[in-house]
């Protein structure tokens, strides 16, 4: 009785419910990244049909694809900072490959009349804005957690059952993301 | 006792803990009808016409599409104006999530964008990015580059209302239905603080070996403070929950049906 009692008065039964909200927050983040993975083959082929020499853009935007697919995303992710730092990073590699591939488009008004580009492009815009309004989620739900983690007393919940504070998206990450490229392989 | 209470306050502050809400930003008007016009855009016949355009729509079929024109949204974005307007009015049903935002700001810089469709996440099968795009640019700029506003607005709930008759969603709840999804809350609710007795109960039994006696003696009084104190704690983190889930108001009124949106949609411009 006194357990249940401390145990819901510390967080607990607060963390079990926040922990599966950052879980689904963090789910609709990599769902849309993946939905953007989607798009790319599609767009790809209907670029080079019509700017087949913007060659080393388009590998660029299909070696950054590859990259990011290979990355095994679970849960997980979550408590292991490394793993999520990367999978910003390949993620971020990718969103400045496609803008490169975009501004590009821009000198080809027979692809830009092209219905089917067309209809790719906004799909791709509608699929960033979709990840921005899904990273924007999983930060506030994950602040939401953190402070939990944090905060006396139910910092020492956390503490007894192992949770810690969560990674999340910077504002750092996202000048990355939005700044050129500088890709080194021989890491 | 005293525990409890600082307990109560750390969840207290842990409620108002939340993100901090910038300033400066355009507030979000308050949904009372499908047609808001805080830029003037329309007069007053054109209003209630496409008013009832919207209404007649939401009554046949049950979905939810509202339009929204503010004389601009900066400093944010269109993308990060609209979709702060769709969380709050939660357009569309729940579950359904059949709800639709047009969104005009004439007094946007070009680069911010002018107009936006934010789409619920249950019309995006056939009300796809591209979709919306297209009555974006093909079928609302014409006529907004003539001025034309009600008749290029018309023209793209026409579209969008079309487009969603294509996807079979449920049909519109009759007001019954309401009243009795809230019971079947109600009893939901109930049964939580059955079920902690229950478990207290259990606990006695399994802790105290002469169980029996003391159960009917002394058990039934701390099983008693356990619902209290049960029921206390789950108010309490139940505070500052969400309340959405309402809608289809009787009276003349209207609000949100619950409907959630995950940034689907077009942006575009005249």
């Amino acid at each position: 009785m006194l357990l249940a009692t401390l145990l819901s008065g510390c967080g607990y039964n607060d963390f079990q419910t926040k922990d599966e909200a950052t879980k689904a927050a963090w789910g609709e983040v990599v769902n849309q990244y993946q939905r953007r993975a989607d798009l790319i083959p599609n767009l790809v082929n209907t670029v080079k049909g019509y700017a087949s020499h913007e060659k080393d853009t388009l590998e660029a935007v299909t070696r950054a694809r590859a990259a990011a697919t290979s990355m095994q995303i679970t849960p997980e992710v979550l408590n292991d900072p490394a793993a999520f730092a990367k999978f910003q990073a390949v993620q971020g590699e990718l969103s400045s490959a496609l803008s490169k591939l975009m501004m590009v488009t821009e000198a080809y008004p027979d692809l830009k009349a092209n219905a089917n580009f067309r209809d790719l492009q906004s799909q791709l815009e509608g699929t960033e804005n979709r990840i921005t309004v899904a990273r924007q989620r999983y930060i506030v739900t994950v602040q939401d957690f953190n402070v939990q983690v944090r905060k006396f007393p139910t910092n020492l919940t956390a503490m007894m059952f192992g949770y810690k504070v969560k990674p999340s998206f910077t504002v750092e990450n996202e000048k990355a993301i939005s700044t050129a490229p500088t890709v080194n392989f021989g890491k | 006792m005293g525990l409890l209470r600082i307990f109560r306050a750390c969840l207290l502050v842990l409620a108002f803990a939340g993100p901090a809400q910038a300033q400066d930003l355009v507030p979000v008007p308050p949904l009372s009808a499908h047609l808001t016009d805080q830029a003037g855009l329309l007069n007053a016949e054109q209003r209630a016409r496409l008013e009832a355009v919207l209404a007649d729509y939401e009554a046949k079929t049950g979905s939810q599409i509202a339009v929204l024109i503010v004389k601009t949204t900066a400093p944010e974005q269109i993308e990060q104006y609209s979709i702060r307007v769709a969380d709050a009015w939660k357009l569309g049903r729940k579950g359904v999530d059949d709800g639709v935002l047009l969104l005009v700001a004439p007094g946007n810089t070009s680069a911010m964008r002018r107009l936006r469709i934010e789409a619920g996440r249950g019309v995006q099968g056939v009300l796809t990015d591209a979709k919306s795009k297209q009555v974006l640019q093909d079928v609302i700029a014409p006529h907004f580059r003539n001025q034309q506003f009600y008749e290029g607005l018309a023209a793209g709930v026409g579209a969008i209302a079309t487009t969603l008759n294509a996807e079979k969603f449920p049909p519109p709840p009759a007001p019954k239905q309401q009243a009795q999804r809230q019971q079947a809350d109600g009893g939901v609710s109930i049964l939580k603080p059955l079920l902690f007795i229950g478990f207290i109960v259990l606990l006695l039994k399994i802790m105290g070996g002469g169980g029996a006696r003391r159960l009917g003696s002394n058990g039934w009084g701390s099983g008693a403070a356990g619902f209290i104190i049960g029921s206390v704690l789950s108010n309490a983190s139940h505070g500052g929950g969400s309340s959405g889930g309402g809608g289809f108001s009787d009276g003349g009124g209207f609000s949100g049906g619950g409907g959630s949106f995950d940034g689907g949609g077009a942006s575009g411009d005249w």
